[in-house]
């Protein structure tokens, strides 16, 4: 996993985009991961019938080649659905920058290594109106050292420590945590009868 | 020290601490639905992992499947059903199926069942997990890597939130459902407003809530951002499950589940119940929400540019003029469901308000209990014939149907509903649908009056 990450950087100013905007369930009916960049923002980016929308900021040019999002407020509430995790990575964004992300969201982020750094709102102006301006703007996201810079403008991002380290190693983290197995048989042992859930089948 | 309900839970279910400053905790049930467990299933494969502790799993079909009969809708839908059906055959984890009195919508079946019970904590692929809270219980959601996490390892790394107490000072009036109390506290306290909170609901309106009443609220505390909601357990919380199927075989009695004298949380709000009235939704945010006999806000507020901008959007998708009266809008569609409002005591309350009443003409009025034991129960005491003389579609069918369309219950472009359901996003209950949250005696009186409604008309008229 990388611990710089840069990019086109596109702004997406609207606050609480919840998941069912960034993947509408429509495209929910799937066993696998795959295929689900058709579905991201689609009732945004794609009309009725199937033409994109040139008002939506990832079809214009230059946003278009933008592989970083510069959100709103609250992004990524509502649903738990991953889809909409898997689905930005297939769109090949990278990295979404915000004041505020939803818990899920977040946590759902860091598992498959798209990074979500939260800026204060100063910092959060400056960069909307950077990406906003006619050409773009190209940023860096240094994860190691929690700055981004855009141009002559830097400002630092707040990440917690195990996301940080866990988007720098980009561990498995189901297999990581087997490694703990015996501290999970040693706190079973501590329970009672009464409290190990058995559901009747 | 003196502790918060929330860090007892946490305390008590802590493995270990990791090297990188989360923790292990240890999940004492956790819950499945179709849409979101196939991925993780197919994770466990790939790793050539078995789940690490089968009976504390339960799976249940809820978000696709068709309402109005048992059989498959389309062969995507079906598809997920029977791989659902497939991996728990195989990892020998109990499966509540289409055809299974048990089955319904995980959040309505889970205390019917008597599986929850104060002290547990809870994990779900499913946002709305926080319901569990009104029991004293630590409940969450979780997204599908996670879900791979728990089937493996029956932990989740997990980070303490923050605490907020949420505390409703006096009592609400006869007329104020525990719908219109949360509706309320997403309103104050903002979408996202609590994002990394867990947030602890306090005060005598709370406690006067039943069961029921406390599911509704700890349900829509994740419309605000909280992570985890949660009310102390008292008497009531502990004897929910008396008489169930798992009642009495689980007893978490480790600690005292409710906060301690004098413990600090790290934000207090609170709300005068005195407050709230039966409130709607006018926008597309939770948050956008007023007392049944207000307006849509007016444009020139003076408000920063930007909170112009999201007003005039979600006004313009919602089809409604800045400053009209709510009640003067005019519906397409009424919904009584999800996991939010569709238990016994909600589909009694809606029955109330329309017995010897009829659904105005032109509104398509359907009500899909939230489980099949539900449905029995109501068809025990005769609502589904109050439901069906109003001129209500009486599902025969259980699950989350219109709360997200995502069967063949899908609401048509522009649509307007008033909804028992908990999220009114844009598209939510179908592309251009337009939803108005409201408690499920409020919805019964949309239906009756073909508008947005006070439902004390209908109350003052009745007593
Ligand atoms: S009823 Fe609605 S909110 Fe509840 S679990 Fe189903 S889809 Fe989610």
């Amino acid at each position: 996993m990388p611990k710089l990450v840069t990019g086109l950087a596109a702004p997406l100013p609207l606050s609480n985009v919840d998941t069912d905007v960034i993947m509408p369930k429509r495209f929910l009916i799937t066993i696998t991961r795959e295929g689900l960049a058709e579905g991201t923002f689609a009732d945004l980016r794609i009309d009725d019938t199937g033409a994109n929308r040139p008002d939506f900021v990832l079809n214009k040019d230059p946003w278009n080649e933008a592989t970083v999002l510069v959100v709103g407020d609250n992004f990524g509430c509502g649903s738990s659905r991953e889809h909409a995790v898997w689905g930005l990575n297939q769109l090949g964004i990278t990295a979404i920058i915000g004041t505020s992300f939803a818990g899920i969201f977040y946590d759902n982020a860091r598992k498959n290594g798209l990074t979500l750094p939260i800026v204060t709102p100063e910092a959060h102006a400056t960069l909307m109106e950077l990406a906003s301006g006619d050409k773009g703007v190209d940023i860096l996201i240094d994860i190691e050292q929690l700055k981004i810079t855009a141009g002559d403008f830097s400002a630092p991002f707040q990440m917690d420590a195990a996301t940080q380290s866990s988007l720098i190693k980009g561990e498995d983290d189901t297999l990581d945590s087997l490694n703990y197995s015996d501290n999970i048989r040693a706190y079973e042992n501590t329970l009672s009868d009464a409290m190990r859930v058995s559901v009747l089948k | 020290m003196k502790r918060t309900l929330y860090d007892k839970l946490v305390d008590a279910h802590k493995v270990c601490d990791l090297p990188d400053g989360d923790m292990l905790i240890y999940v004492d049930f956790h819950i499945m639905n179709e849409y979101t467990s196939p991925q993780a299933f197919s994770g466990l494969d790939v790793k050539k992992l078995k789940v690490w502790r089968p009976e504390a799993h339960l799976a249940v079909i809820d978000h696709v499947n068709a309402t109005k009969s048992a059989e498959h809708h389309d062969a995507a839908s079906q598809l997920l059903i029977e791989n659902l059906e497939a991996n728990c055959t195989k990892h020998d984890i109990a499966f509540y199926g289409l055809g299974d009195k048990r089955q319904g919508i995980e959040h309505v079946v889970v205390p019917e069942q008597g599986l929850v019970s104060p002290g547990m904590l809870i994990a779900c692929g499913d946002s709305h997990t926080t319901t569990y809270g009104a029991f004293g219980a630590l409940g969450f959601g979780i997204g599908t890597s996670e879900v791979e996490h728990v089937l493996a390892t029956q932990t989740l790394r997990y980070k303490r939130l923050k605490t907020m107490l949420v505390e409703i000072e006096g009592d609400t009036a006869p007329s104020v459902t525990a719908k219109d109390i949360i509706m309320k506290v997403v309103q104050v306290v903002g979408a996202g407003g609590a994002n990394g909170f867990a947030v602890e609901f306090a005060g005598p309106a709370i406690l006067a809530q039943s069961m029921s009443g406390r599911m509704t609220i700890c349900n829509m505390a994740v419309e605000l951002g909280a992570r985890a909601a949660l009310i102390s357990a008292d008497e009531q919380a502990w004897r929910m499950s008396d008489g169930r199927p798992h009642g009495g075989k689980f007893r978490f009695d480790n600690e005292e589940w409710v906060s301690d004298e004098g413990a600090e949380f790290d934000a207090v709000v609170k709300i005068s119940a005195t407050d709230i009235a039966p409130l709607v939704s006018w926008g597309t945010s939770p948050d956008q929400s007023v007392p049944i006999d207000g307006h849509v806000p007016e444009f020139d507020d003076g408000k920063p540019a930007k909170e112009m901008a999201a007003l005039r959007r979600a006004i313009d998708y919602m089809g409604l003029e800045a400053g009209q009266a709510v009640n003067s809008i005019a519906i397409d569609s009424a919904f009584i469901g999800s996991c939010t409002n569709s238990r016994i005591e909600d589909l009694r309350a809606a029955a109330k308000i329309l017995k010897n009443r009829k659904v105005a003409a032109g509104v398509n009025a359907i009500i899909v209990p939230g489980s099949t034991l539900t449905r029995m129960q109501a068809e025990a005491e005769g609502l589904d014939v109050i439901f069906t003389d109003a001129g209500f579609d009486w599902r025969p069918e259980s699950g989350c149907s219109m709360c997200l369309a995502m069967n063949n219950d899908i609401a048509m472009d522009g649509e307007r509903i008033a909804s028992s359901t908990n999220r009114n996003f844009e598209g939510r209950q179908g592309r251009g649908a337009r939803t108005h949250l409201m408690s499920p005696a409020m919805v019964a009186a949309a239906a009756i009056s073909g508008r947005l409604a006070d439902v004390r008309d209908f109350q003052t008229e009745a007593e």
